[in-house]
């Protein structure tokens, strides 16, 4: 197999605060291959917003990387350097941010700010950097017009994909998303994903994608990771996930959506909410909310257990793992 | 093509079960300052009804109006032409305090946001004992907080949780006390707006449920504003699809989404994951937001439609009967004046 390009070996995350640290990810252990797609999903407050800060070494105080190694193409970032992250971001890897309305600069027209990355990572002409925005506006379909718009003349949509546009200025590898979509209709956004999938196959990049939409991960991604409480609950490719899910929480996660085509069903969603990480719940952090809790499942933490191609962290399958071996 | 009305058949009290309809019902916001002549057009000439014991969601994107149709019905702000009945009765007539309160006790509204819907200083307890002193006058204390604990009963949250803080619970568990809240009143008529779209997919299925059980067990009507079709689907029994002010399709929600009429049905429609087929739809959309300051005579919809005729600038469409449906579609409707397509016959039929 080939050298992946991106991998991440125990990162634990910490928040902490003077009471309590709160483990918000907790020894997740990932890789992301050379143009994979792959989708993070959990409900809000699972750490997949942290997990993808972590590994972008974007974390601010009280957050803080505490143990493990995030692996991009044999370097370790964890170990990084502000001044050597900084000659990485934009231009080996990006990150798109939930809203494009707060992560635009409003006093800058869009040109400008496109400038300020191109310029951070070396001379450029000003016909140069012309050139460059024109072509990247014109791979997310916006009108080069725009780069003279300031952010609030523009739609949700637009300021979406124009954040896209300036992840994409260098061409990176790695582009981590956090919900680009989320703020958006269902029109826009079905567009937009529409247009990062085209993208990432034609320009070759991989992407991190972390959203709470179940269904846009099963028309987009290639890979899944359900996360809960911090860790990894299942991972797998897609149609497994969709096809055959082990864990009961994303059994939970697929039959919370209601559908508008088929038979209509009854929803049954996931009773109870997350638990509080700084008293986390003992043995499974499912459990108390899990409809095939066992008694075990209060004792005993479980443990990665691999089934087939699938990984998934219940102690139900923990007998079948251990026949395979 | 007549101009089919929502509530004709329905006029003159002759339906008991209607609760509620209006009529022409616009609302224009003039942006800037008083001279601009910048008229925004929220609302224009939209008709609904709703009966008894019944779920009506109205579905758009965000700027088509659909927030503001609540609010008209709320009084929040007061329409600029139009009227609003409730059981048959103008609402601007209301103006007596007796009148208003009676109005509100019977009409009550949830908002989208669970997390800036409450005053933090409170407990959660306050809202709705509140409403039942203003509400409900011949209850007694020990009666209110035996009523406030029913409340929170049939919405599915602990009675011990009235004693919270907002801050203390969950947006799901928040959304829930806006409901009980709204239900404290004994309301016919609950407006929510978005109620689920700011919560976890994992807690939706749970709010959606409950509204169902509440038109089921209480009898309540419910007026469900989203902008997501499968939600939709799940609770509503019928369906209105609104675009840039105007009503685009209305009917029961299954005919609607198994059949949509209207172009910007269909396209909503394509854009629910989970539906495979016309993503060349997407792919084409353009995405332009709606014209909505001073918009000129014509289909609001024209700029994005993939069938857009030369009369659909010329004539503004009026929704019109199309078996159970009613569509504002010149090409769906087939009424194509002068200009025929050989397109209008295929969207008549819709998706194959």
């Amino acid at each position: 197999m080939a050298e992946s390009l991106l991998e991440v070996v125990d990162l634990t995350v910490k928040y902490l605060t003077d009471t309590a640290d709160v483990c918000a990810v907790d020894r997740v252990s990932l890789t992301v291959e050379p143009g994979e797609f792959l989708g993070i999903v959990g409900e809000s407050g699972c750490g997949k917003s942290t997990l993808l800060f972590g590994v972008a070494q974007l974390l601010s105080p009280p957050g803080e990387v505490t143990g493990g190694q995030v692996i991009f193409r044999g370097t370790d970032m964890v170990r990084l350097n502000r001044d050597e992250l900084r000659h990485m971001r934009w231009r080996d890897y990006s990150v798109v941010m939930q809203s494009a309305m707060n992560a635009l600069n409003p006093m800058k027209d869009i040109g400008a700010q496109f400038k300020d990355a191109l310029q951070a990572h070396g001379r450029l002409s000003a016909e140069e950097i012309r050139k460059r925005s024109k072509e990247v506006l014109a791979l997310v379909g916006i009108d080069a017009v725009h780069l003279g718009s300031y952010p609030h003349q523009l739609s949700g949509g637009m300021r979406q994909r124009a954040m896209i546009a300036m992840a994409l200025l260098f061409t990176p590898e790695l582009v981590m998303m956090d919900e680009p979509t989320s703020a958006l209709d269902v029109v826009a956004q079905r567009s937009l994903m529409t247009k990062i999938r085209e993208l990432q196959q034609s320009l070759g990049f991989a992407v991190i994608f972390v959203t709470h939409d179940m269904s846009v991960v099963s028309r987009y991604s290639d890979r899944v990771v359900v996360m809960y409480a911090g860790q990894i609950v299942e991972e797998a490719t897609t149609e497994r996930i969709f096809g055959k899910p082990l864990h009961p929480y994303t059994r939970g996660l697929i039959n919370a959506f209601p559908s508008v085509i088929g038979p209509r069903r009854e929803l049954l969603g996931i009773p109870g909410s997350p638990p509080d990480l700084a008293r986390p719940p003992s043995g499974c952090l499912f459990h108390p909310r899990c409809s095939d809790a066992m008694p075990e499942c209060v004792t005993h933490e479980p443990e990665l257990y691999r089934i087939g191609d699938t990984t998934v962290r219940c102690l139900l399958y923990a007998d079948q793992a251990r026949e395979a071996v | 093509m007549s101009r089919v009305r929502d509530a004709d058949e329905t006029t003159n009290g002759a339906d008991e079960q209607l609760l509620l309809r209006t009529v022409d019902l616009t609302r224009h916001f003039r942006l800037g300052g008083m001279f601009s002549k910048q008229i925004l057009h929220a609302v224009d000439d939209f008709n609904i009804s709703i009966r008894e014991r019944e779920i009506v969601a109205l579905v758009g994107e965000s700027g088509s109006g659909k927030s503001t149709v609540a609010r008209l019905i709320d009084r929040l702000y007061p329409p600029t032409r139009g009227e609003i009945y409730y059981r048959n009765r103008s609402i601007r007539r209301l103006r007596s305090r007796k009148d208003l309160l009676a109005y509100r006790g019977e009409v009550a509204m949830v908002f989208q946001d669970p997390f800036s819907s409450f005053n933090p200083v409170f407990r959660v307890s306050h809202g709705v004992l509140r409403n039942l002193a203003l509400h409900r006058p011949e209850l007694g204390r020990d009666e209110r907080k035996r009523e406030a604990q029913r409340v929170f009963d049939s919405v599915g949250l602990n009675a011990k949780l009235l004693r919270r803080f907002p801050y203390e619970m969950s947006g799901g568990e928040r959304q829930r006390v806006g409901f009980a809240q709204a239900l404290a009143v004994r309301p016919k008529l609950i407006l929510a707006d978005e109620p689920v779209s700011m919560l976890d997919v994992s807690i939706r299925a749970g709010v959606l449920n409950m509204m169902a059980g509440l038109r089921d067990q209480e009898g309540v009507s419910l007026l469900y504003i989203t902008h997501d079709l499968a939600s939709a689907r799940y609770v509503a029994d019928r369906v209105i699809v609104m675009y840039a002010g105007h009503q685009v399709e209305a009917g029961p929600t299954e005919t609607v989404l198994s059949d949509p009429k209207h172009p910007y049905t269909q396209l909503l429609l394509s854009a629910v994951a989970g539906s495979r087929e016309k993503e060349e739809l997407i792919s084409a959309d353009t995405g332009e937001p709606p014209r909505v300051i001073n918009p000129s005579e014509g289909c609001r919809f024209r700029w994005r439609c993939p069938h857009a005729i030369e009369k659909c600038a010329q004539v503004t469409p009026r929704p019109s009967q199309v078996g159970s449906v009613q569509v504002a579609c010149h090409v769906a409707a087939g009424d194509l004046g002068d200009v025929a397509t050989p397109d209008g016959a295929s969207i008549t039929r819709g998706r194959s």
